[in-house]
């Protein structure tokens, strides 16, 4: 008999504190000593875990007003302009935004020590942090600057919303170059004398459910140390890129829209972090339950770092240029042995993201489950996965003569 | 006589050649390597303390310096911030003495001092800056 399940049975045992749960790392011992059948009778949910650099992140605030009231039109946070084109004292601080005083790449390769991941470092820190803001003045909002602190507490909302996270696999940079390069995929010596790469492989979300069968709208997740939801399928969501026969995208394909309540989660899972000569960024804790609804979602959440590849991309050329060539196809257990062979030559690997973070974040999240105090819900509606069709467009430099 | 401990940092294209056989012979320095690192075909390091009167010590730097080894002097100490660190590992694949080690079972990132040479080479290089060096 083949194993069925819905998500209200699931979410039955969680209550009793009957439900069986394992990590994506665990289930992969299980799944070769028991098997397909057994396993997917015992288990109920797999938890996966990522932490990592992810650029498209940022919070919305809302200051609560002053007396007078203002309408900010600019508002700096600990010198970090915040977005402040919507309504009068909501805000948006992006992760890689910049003081206007950061010397940025003038002086090449620039360190950005302080950013908008940075502010939300702090705040969620509950550090004191200085709002600057400044208005035109209106019959209703009179007011043109203030200058104040505020800690996460004292404002109303403050709710991360990221537009794009946990990214279902990833390419791994190397530059051929005879200079050294800085980008977001981090420092990258020249003559491919390194390959950085990122994701967190077997444990990864959305390599653990490669076609979304479980992960939509709606799912609840560990985010940031706190309870998040997916909010939409994340932008630049690629359902159609290549795949390997287990139906793992060998390259960038899906993510993440993430919403949460920023004022539950924890700086260890939310840290601003700086790569030299690129900027500022935040590194995000994500954790994804993945409900074992039949043995065929079993079998994708038991995949090892042996069976997931991704593309190796020359980010001295290709990369910048958008040029299709990739250098090579390596898998993630080849990467995490901390060498890979490229054209011959033997070429140690810079991660990038961090395997035991991500480690602990699906233990974190297996522990709320088993106790009762994590629910898993029905997703609204699923990601748009293959059949959607989904092209990545690009952009077309029209000139206007 | 002026005596001071330098990191030297030979790129792969210049480890072939006997450059601490030149500081001796023509300009008459007392070397004395603390810690080394030199393969055919790699890049390697020397940690040297360098001593001889003034003039020839002076020159003797010149000469190193002409042959594009990277000279830095050795100061300081590195603070791992191990609270800091995401242990993204990244740092020790620049850590040129494995003094920034990650464990591949566990793939925690460890700092052993007793290895460190001071090359600051994974300062820039860590994105949660927790890396840094105390004078």
């Amino acid at each position: 008999m083949t194993v069925e399940r819905t998500i209200a049975e699931i979410n039955e045992k969680v209550k009793q504190g009957k439900a069986v749960v394992v990590t994506a790392e665990e289930i992969i011992d299980i799944v070769k000593e028991k098997g397909v059948k057994r396993a997917a009778q015992e288990i109920d949910v797999v938890t996966t875990g990522t932490f990592g650099t992810m650029c498209s992140s940022g919070a919305f605030l809302n200051f609560g007003h002053s007396k007078p009231r203002i309408k900010m039109n600019k508002a700096n946070l600990n010198g970090v302009p915040a977005y402040a084109g919507i309504a009068a004292v909501d805000a948006y601080i992006g992760a890689t935004a910049l003081p206007e005083s950061d010397p940025e790449n003038r002086i090449h390769p620039g360190k950005f020590l302080y950013g908008g991941g940075h502010v939300i470092e702090d705040l969620v820190a509950g550090k004191k942090v200085k709002l600057e803001a400044s208005g035109y003045g209106t019959d209703c909002y009179p007011r043109r600057h203030l200058e104040t602190w505020i800690t996460l507490q004292d404002i109303n909302e403050a709710i991360l919303f990221n537009p794009r996270n946990a990214y279902q696999n990833y390419g791994v940079a190397v530059n051929t170059s005879n200079k050294t390069i800085y980008t977001y995929m981090g420092v990258l010596k020249p003559r491919m004398g390194n390959a950085s790469y990122s994701t967190s492989g077997q444990l990864s979300p959305l390599l653990n459910d490669p076609y979304y069968r479980t992960i939509g709208i709606g799912t609840r997740v560990f985010l940031g140390g706190g309870i998040g939801y997916v909010a939409w399928h994340g932008t630049q969501h690629n359902p159609s890129v290549a795949r390997g026969e287990n139906g793992v995208p060998t390259t960038g394909a899906g993510t993440l829209a993430l919403i949460g309540d920023l004022k539950q989660m924890s700086p260890n899972w939310l840290r601003g972090v700086s790569f030299l000569g690129y900027g500022a960024s935040l590194a995000v804790g994500i954790g994804v339950p993945i409900p074992i609804l039949n043995e065929e979602i079993l079998v994708s959440t038991a995949v090892t770092d042996a069976e997931i590849y991704t593309t190796v991309v020359d980010y001295s050329s290709a990369y910048p240029e958008r040029k299709p060539e990739v250098l090579g196809k390596v898998s993630y257990a080849e990467l995490r042995s901390g060498v890979i062979k490229l054209q011959g030559k033997d070429v140690p690997t810079t991660p990038l993201s961090s395997y035991a973070k991500a480690r602990e974040i699906a233990q974190i999240l297996k522990e709320w489950i088993s106790n009762g105090s994590f629910l898993l819900t029905e997703p609204v509606q699923l990601l748009p996965s293959v059949e959607a069709g989904i092209e990545l467009k690009s952009i077309e430099i029209r000139n206007n003569s | 006589m002026v005596a001071n401990k330098y990191v030297l940092r030979f790129s792969s294209a210049l480890v072939d050649q006997p450059v601490i056989y030149h500081l001796v012979k023509d300009y008459d320095l007392v070397i004395n390597i603390l810690k080394a690192d030199i393969n055919p075909h790699q890049e390697g390091y020397v940690v040297l303390e360098l001593s001889g009167d003034s003039e020839n010590y002076n020159r003797g730097l010149e000469y190193l310096k002409s042959t594009g080894v990277d000279v830095a002097p050795l100061s300081g100490t590195i603070f791992w911030n191990k609270d800091r660190c995401l242990q993204c590992g990244a740092c020790t694949s620049f850590c040129p003495t494995g003094a920034l080690k990650m464990d591949l079972q566990d793939r925690l990132v460890d700092f052993d001092g007793s290895k460190c040479i001071v090359c600051e080479s994974c300062l820039d290089v860590c994105m949660a800056r927790a890396v840094e060096v105390r004078f």
